[in-house]
């Protein structure tokens, strides 16, 4: 060891700063074949792999924005049918509503009318009744005020106690016979 | 520490243990972070997990934060490399066997630093022209009669002393790491190796010492190549924005 270091010492008698051309050669050379190695593989790999970790992260950010996005936009789409569809059914309630009137207020009217036109019928009817019943009565009253005058005429038309007498049979058998039609 | 020559190479000293290291720096670099990019997982693994922490440290600590926001992503293959190549290459200086940093020969420092040096400039002139050269060394703001003082001083700071300290920094610290380590493992040789029982013992106060220096070594190693880089960094940046500096 001693030896060597003394060598060594001797050897380089020579300044340290004075350099081996062969080494600087050598450092030149290893150092241009690691730069190509570096420039031509390693840096492109390593690259490579941070650009598409980097990608991964956004591109997942990215993804999960574009999913938020599409999420709110049908919750919007969604609402806004919800909304059209309220409208409608509003809309629609209406209608009935109106067309319910309506149509109440129609068969109103008709039942108006009908009820007119039946009182006008029974008024009419009740007059012709009435009417038959006039002539009838009075084809009656005219028998009947003929026979009672007869009756009258049989007896003797001087005593009035008589005649009086007479009027209240007459009537008296009218009842009677009218009960007997009644029964 | 020099291996035996192993191929007679033309060059006084053949193919040395340093050239080796070197070599298997890149070996080493290349095959760890393509095994780690490979699979190129969206859920790392351990192994793409460590290269990623590896590559992001670079390309975020360093790049992205000196260089900035749009135009960091070119610098990043160059600043990447050039961490990982030092970092290895010195941290050869704390493993036992190996134990030589590779940039305790200056060679390799000159090499790396030269190639920082023409990348900044070539990046200053193309992106300001010619007169990229006036932005470096004529500052703005400075009245016109402290220029004659101020320029020269800019030009030997900027385009002198920048490259070599840029190279000297990282090759003086792991050479005097280097020789630190050495010295105090072979003064623990020397001294175990003492007939008196009482020298035989103060190894012990030297290997402390050592032990203490080895940790502080790594710790240099591991920042040297950090600076180098950082320095790489705020060179491309000042290049790149010279014209608002």
């Amino acid at each position: 060891m001693n030896q060597l270091i003394i060598s060594a010492a001797t050897e380089g008698a020579t300044s340290p700063l004075v350099p081996n051309v062969w080494e600087m050669g050598v450092v030149l050379v290893g150092f241009a074949v690691l730069m190509y190695i570096v420039v031509k593989f390693i840096v492109p790999m390593f690259e490579k792999t941070f650009a598409e970790r980097a990608e991964a992260i956004e591109g997942g950010i990215a993804k999960a924005e574009q999913a938020q996005a599409e999420a709110s936009a049908a919750l919007e789409e969604y609402k806004q049918q919800l909304t059209e569809a309220r409208a409608e059914a509003n809309r629609i309630r209406e209608e009935a509503r109106a067309e319910g009137a309506q149509i109440l207020a129609e068969l109103k009217e008709k039942a108006a009318a009908e009820s007119a036109r039946i009182t006008a019928q029974a008024h009419v009817q009740i007059e012709s009744e009435r009417q038959a019943a006039v002539v009838a009565l009075r084809s009656e009253v005219g028998t009947l005020a003929t026979t009672l005058a007869g009756r009258i005429v049989g007896e003797s038309l001087e005593d009035d106690q008589r005649s009086a007498r007479v009027v209240d049979r007459f009537l008296a058998d009218l009842e009677n016979q009218n009960a007997g039609v009644a029964k | 520490m020099h291996l035996p020559a192993i191929l007679p190479w033309g060059a006084a000293d053949g193919f040395s243990k340093q050239m080796l290291l070197v070599i298997l720096s890149v070996v080493i670099i290349a095959t760890f972070f393509l095994l780690a990019a490979r699979k190129q997982q969206l859920v790392p693994g351990k192994l793409q997990f460590a290269g990623e922490m590896a590559y992001g440290f670079v390309r975020n600590s360093i790049a992205k934060d000196i260089i900035g926001g749009r135009d960091f992503m070119k610098y990043v293959p160059l600043l990447f490399s050039l961490f990982f190549f030092i970092l290895v290459n010195n941290i050869y200086g704390a493993i036992p066997v190996l134990q030589l940093p590779s940039f305790s020969h200056v060679g390799g420092a000159y090499v790396l630093a030269g190639i920082v040096y023409f990348t900044w400039i070539g990046i200053g002139i193309k992106k300001n022209g010619l007169k990229y050269f006036k932005l470096a060394t004529v500052p703005s703001g400075v009245p016109f009669y402290i220029l004659p003082i101020v320029v020269p001083i800019e030009i030997i700071s900027n385009f002198l002393v920048r490259p070599v300290t840029h190279s000297l920094r990282l090759f003086a610290t792991m050479l005097a790491g280097h020789l630190i380590v050495m010295l105090a493992g072979s003064g623990i040789e020397y001294l175990v190796m003492q007939e008196n029982v009482l020298l035989k013992g103060t190894s012990v106060l030297v290997l402390a010492g050592a032990i203490a220096m080895y940790m502080l070594e790594a710790l240099i190693m591991a920042l040297q190549a950090y600076v180098f880089t950082l320095l790489t960094a705020i060179y491309i940046e000042g290049a790149l924005h010279a014209d608002s500096h």
